[in-house]
């Protein structure tokens, strides 16, 4: 007989891997993908394939070249570009798409560690690197379905709109709600984000503290400043921001009142930004920034192990 | 405050199964460390003839326990073997002669007071039988008895597979009735609470019956979820109290004690039989037929599965006890001890080693460990050598119940962090404890 197996217990494991969260993250990503195609057109789908597959080719060569464990089979990759993806305009040029990813994964993710390490969301941090780099392409939003790039009409998203007061180029609930407006590929579908969001909350794979918070915070805000609620709560980035990048795990803090906190912050960022500061929005920022607290929070929120009384 | 927890597959596949005596095996190994604490010592020599329930090895020190034969034969073998824990232990071999005569020896007792009862309870060599294997009189022999508020029954089988608890409340109601009015009447307990899992109506149906004859005796019901069967997480959720770090639960005025011991305990009052066989549920993927057993103590792993209907393949990994916190065993020749309530054989499949991956900071084992431990952290502070953060961190309070490795997705094996670091911690305080005294 071959010799018995002995290790440490347990010697029962979940089904649950890091490879079918991720699996999960994608099943929720897929209504946003398919809502962006139906309102931007065809190229946004290829902005989608050139960013997920530039991520995943960029950690798979990084990591080769590294001599490092190959991770790609964990699909955190295909996350990442699927994210920054949804994060620009249809209009990016291709190659500008190509530089963002290979940033997110190489810069933000793997020069810290890989899976699991690093401190900011890669998706974010790219785009907020395009922004700064490419201010004019990043910022050139059309109006769903008028793309054919020599005639496109360029447009405003509602934020920008309603920052500027002109209101004559604000779309309906109903538009902002199904996405009929413009903006990036992914943030635009109220709808569909909120599916995603009913199946990772069903699946466990976020809790509801996080996402709560933050777009609570945005609305309460609102509402105390004057502003149209349901029109800040749907208009931006902020259903897309706050359902899938405010709870990546690495880059938020672990315990309910931590993710609270970070939610909170995060909605006050952004109000500031979107009523006070120089950019129509601002979620994009408030995660960053609420990312580079998280170690602090996570400290101050830890659990306090179940010591009980004093020995008597 | 709930305590977390993790919902394991309960595999409780032989709850029906009724069960059954196996036939005398030729030889049994006896070793003399059953039991937490100091092993027995050897009082038998090669070639001696013993008898079913003789003393074989008797309890040394404060914290020991008697051992007696579990079959009629001759003494062929005084030897030392290799404990599944490591450790080297004299262990009592013999060779049985199939008649099973019972020793002469063997009467009902007749405890008067409390210092006879535990006298019993030591002369029946009985301990911890959830699994821990403590000596039950060195946990009876109470110095303030007015201070047990509560004795809480162990009767939560929260491990998957097993079924021997649940087959004890079934058919040793009558037992557990027996060892509960003896506690009553000796260490003058007045409120009992047998803690069962959900998962087991047929057995919460017959405590409660028990129950409604017995004075201050209650069922409580806990949810099916992993591991309710710990001493502290069961104390909580049955009387609201949380067991200090380090201490007792007699700190916080209660005795813990498991069913199966509770119900040894009445049936020895009842027959005089010291504990020398036991129940044994017999599963996992690489049994023919999930059932459970009565084996003598000592019995080869080998010989209880092929009496119990043998594997169905090749066995991969053997556990003493269920999958959550069983030990492997090294091979099929150990014996079963007087803890063991359960044997489970993996096949190929169940047992294949899964792929760790890097940790994705999902936080899932500090959200599901019942003490509310970060093992991230305290990997992170082994990995460091740092036993400052180890201490901080109360890695010490760990009961090792597998949670966090359980819900990890990838699959990083904590528990075995865990234990290295308590072990490091030890170190770090004994140094730190050193330093201080040469000062």
């Amino acid at each position: 007989m071959e010799k018995l197996i002995s290790n440490v217990s347990p010697h029962f494991s979940s089904k649950r891997t890091t490879q079918n969260i991720m699996l999960d993250v994608i099943i929720a990503l897929m209504p946003a993908a398919i809502a962006s195609v139906v309102i931007f057109g065809l190229r946004s789908l290829l902005v989608i394939c050139v960013c997920v597959a530039t991520c995943v080719l960029s950690e798979f060569l990084f990591e080769k070249l590294c001599k490092r464990e190959n991770t790609i089979s964990d699909l955190s990759a295909v996350v990442t570009g699927l994210l920054l993806a949804f994060n620009l305009p249809v209009s990016i040029p291709i190659w500008q798409a190509i530089f963002g990813s290979i940033t997110a994964v190489i810069v933000v993710k793997q020069l810290f560690g890989g899976i699991g390490q690093n401190f900011a969301n890669p998706a974010i941090t790219a785009r907020i690197i395009m922004m700064t780099a490419f201010a004019g392409s990043m910022t050139n939003w059309v109006y769903p379905g008028t793309l054919k790039m020599t005639d496109a009409i360029s447009s405003a998203t509602p934020l920008v709109a309603a920052a500027k007061g002109t209101t004559s180029m604000m779309p309906s609930y109903l538009d902002l709600f199904l996405g009929n407006h413009a903006g990036c590929l992914g943030e635009t579908c109220a709808l569909a984000i909120i599916l995603g969001c009913l199946y990772l909350l069903i699946r466990g794979v976020i809790s509801w503290h996080t996402p709560v918070a933050f777009i609570a915070t945005v609305a309460l805000m609102s509402l105390i400043c004057g502003k149209d609620v349901l029109y800040q709560v749907l208009s931006g980035g902020l259903l897309l921001g706050a359902v899938f990048m405010a709870t990546d795990y690495a880059t938020t803090p672990p315990t309910k009142w931590g993710k609270v906190i970070f939610g909170v912050g995060c909605g006050l960022i952004t109000i500031l930004i979107r009523f006070w500061g120089n950019l129509p929005e601002g979620v994009s920022f408030s995660i960053l920034l609420m990312n580079i607290l998280t170690p602090y929070i996570s400290k101050l929120t830890r659990n306090k192990p179940l010591v009980g009384g004093a020995k008597s | 405050m709930k305590l977390h927890g993790v919902k394991v597959p309960h595999k409780k596949n032989t709850a029906e199964s009724v069960p059954v005596r196996i036939p005398v095996p030729q030889t049994v190994c006896i070793p003399m460390s059953m039991h937490i604490g100091k092993p027995a010592k050897v009082i038998v020599k090669r070639g001696d003839k013993v008898k079913v329930g003789q003393l074989i090895g008797e309890a040394d020190g404060f914290v020991s326990s008697n051992i007696h034969a579990s079959v009629s034969g001759t003494v062929s073998k005084v030897d030392e073997m290799v404990t599944s824990m490591g450790t080297k232990v004299p262990c009592v071999v013999i060779e049985s002669d199939g008649q099973q005569e019972m020793y002469e020896g063997v009467k009902k007792p007749e405890p008067t007071d409390f210092d006879s009862f535990i006298e019993t309870v030591k002369l029946s060599g009985v301990v911890g039988l959830g699994g821990a294997g403590f000596p039950s009189f060195v946990k009876l022999k109470v110095k303030d008895l007015s201070k047990i508020e509560h004795v809480v029954v162990n009767a939560a089988e929260c491990e998957p597979y097993i079924t021997s608890d649940t087959r004890t409340m079934i058919d040793k109601c009558d037992y557990v009735s027996k060892g509960i009015d003896a506690i009553k009447k000796f260490l003058g307990a007045k409120h009992f609470i047998i803690g069962i899992e959900s998962n087991k109506p047929e057995a919460i149906s017959k405590m409660k019956e028990m129950a409604e004859k017995n004075e201050g005796v209650e069922v409580h019901v806990l949810p099916s979820m992993y591991p309710q069967g710990g001493e502290k997480v069961l104390v909580y959720n049955t009387v609201g109290r949380v067991i200090p770090k380090g201490g007792l639960p007699l700190d916080v005025g209660v005795i813990v004690i498991n069913i199966t011991t509770l119900s040894f305990i009445g049936e020895y009052l009842e027959k005089g039989v010291p504990l020398v066989e036991k129940c044994i549920t017999v599963d996992g993927s690489a049994i023919k037929e999930p059932k459970n057993v009565i084996a003598p103590i000592g019995t080869s792993i080998e010989y209880l599965v092929n009496s119990a209907g043998g594997f169905s393949e090749d066995p991969a990994k053997v556990l003493y006890g269920g999958p959550m916190m069983g030990i492997a065993v090294p091979s099929l020749n150990e014996p079963v001890l007087k803890n063991t309530n359960a044997i489970i054989a993996m096949g190929k499949k169940e047992a294949a080693p899964l792929k760790t991956t890097a940790c994705i900071s999902c936080g899932a084992c500090m959200n599901h460990c019942p003490f509310r431990l970060d093992p991230r952290a305290i990997a992170l502070a082994y990995k460091l050598n740092s036993g400052e953060d180890l201490e901080k961190l109360c890695v010490d309070l760990c009961m090792e119940c597998g949670c966090c490795s359980y819900i990890c997705p990838a699959n990083r094996p904590l528990v075995q962090t865990n234990k290295l670091a308590k072990i490091k911690l030890r170190e770090y305080l004994a140094a730190k404890k050193a330093e201080k005294e040469g000062k």
